[in-house]
């Protein structure tokens, strides 16, 4: 596979074709924050705090590093005042909507974001689709999928699916940055397959 | 909606998962509603989870996962239509079939939904009922059209 060399922070990184940005950050110990990355799932895109600066034969732009390729003599900053400012947007708005999460508050806390910026509006969710794509791509089950749209877009366990398979898994519980995922699991579990799993725990 | 329909509809379509929004649509368009045991079949006979159905049954305003009446009523609520008294057109709809958005009424004649630009502002304000267009709406005029529906 084709060798390149781009510069991170100044830095200078071995990266081979194919791998993104964020790839080539960390194997060379440079921190990128994500939320909705994860080493097992394909890349998605969703949140945009690996958001970085590119610079292409002298022109900067904002691109999120872990959908990011890349090039040869690419240049990355992974802070600067705008990187800084869009990370400090994002925390703003996601702290609206999961502001008990440990995870933003600490990434808040660097980046100086006020939690209380907008109004709240606890989803407890911020719909990174960890859990939905872990349990899609990696268990091969497909209990937890998003329904509807915009605004009101949540996730929701499949009850067939989910009586069966997730009492035994919830590999998906630690995935999540806030507590939603298994404070849903609670919730559909009580209200849609209560007997399973109260036979088992009983049989626990 | 009975499986032989469903099958029917889904059986053009066996094993190709690409064809999901295709099948979901033609049993909304024959049913009105997409019910549970529906969209369990296409589940396994278009081999898609049941969690990427509901995804897309839940995403597009098209597909209604509650039955709908026989005749599906959409006040247009765009910017265009407001401006022309949309609102006003709107109470006088949920006046006469006693239903407000979202809901369909005891006998199942007529569901009520409001859309947002239906295309044809100049003809705001505007009905669409069955998908056939009813422009320059009045609220008073609301009852000449909606009477000619059983
Ligand atoms: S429940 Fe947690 S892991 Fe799942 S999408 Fe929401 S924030 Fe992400
Ligand atoms: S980690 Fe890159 S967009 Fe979420
Ligand atoms: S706003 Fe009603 S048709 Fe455009």
């Amino acid at each position: 596979m084709k060798e390149i060399l781009l510069q991170i922070d100044g830095k200078e990184v071995k990266a081979t074709e194919g791998m993104t940005v964020l790839e080539a950050a960390r194997s060379a110990d440079i921190f990128i924050p994500t939320l909705c990355y994860h080493e097992k799932l394909k890349p998605y895109g969703g949140c945009r705090i690996c958001t970085v600066e590119v610079e292409v034969r002298g022109w900067t732009r904002p691109v999120a590093a872990c959908l990011y390729p890349v090039e040869q003599d690419l240049k990355v900053r992974t802070r600067s005042e705008k990187v800084d400012r869009i990370r400090k947007m994002i925390l703003e708005l996601l702290l609206a909507h999961a502001p008990y999460s440990i995870e933003l508050q600490n990434l808040a806390q660097e980046y100086g974001a006020d939690k209380d910026r907008f109004e709240k509006e606890s989803s407890f969710c911020i719909l990174c689709g960890l859990c939905v794509r872990y349990c899609a791509e990696v268990k091969k089950k497909h209990a937890v999928g998003f329904v509807k749209s915009g605004a009101k877009r949540e996730i929701s366990f499949i009850p067939e699916i989910s009586s069966k398979e997730c009492w035994n898994c919830k590999e998906c519980f630690p995935l999540c940055g806030t507590s939603y995922l298994q404070a849903a699991f609670v919730l559909a579990e009580s209200l849609a397959f209560s007997s399973a799993s109260s036979k088992n725990a009983t049989e626990k | 909606m009975e499986n032989k329909k469903i099958d029917r509809i889904i059986n053009k379509y066996q094993g190709k998962p690409n064809s999901l929004i295709q099948v979901l649509l033609e049993i909304q368009s024959e049913n009105h509603w997409l019910p549970k045991e529906a969209l369990d079949r296409v589940s396994k006979k278009l081999n898609v989870p049941l969690s990427q159905i509901m995804q897309i049954a839940t995403f597009h305003n098209t597909f209604s996962l509650i039955p709908k009446g026989r005749h599906e009523v959409h006040v247009c609520t765009g910017s265009s239509c407001h401006v022309r008294g949309s609102t006003r057109l709107l109470d006088a709809v949920q006046e006469l079939i006693g239903i407000r958005p979202g809901e369909t009424d005891s006998d199942s004649k007529f569901s009520l939904d409001t859309s947002n630009c239906l295309g044809c502002c100049n003809l705001g304000p505007e009905i669409i009922v069955d998908g056939k267009h009813h422009g320059k709406v009045t609220p008073a005029k609301a009852e000449d059209v909606l009477k000619n529906y059983e």
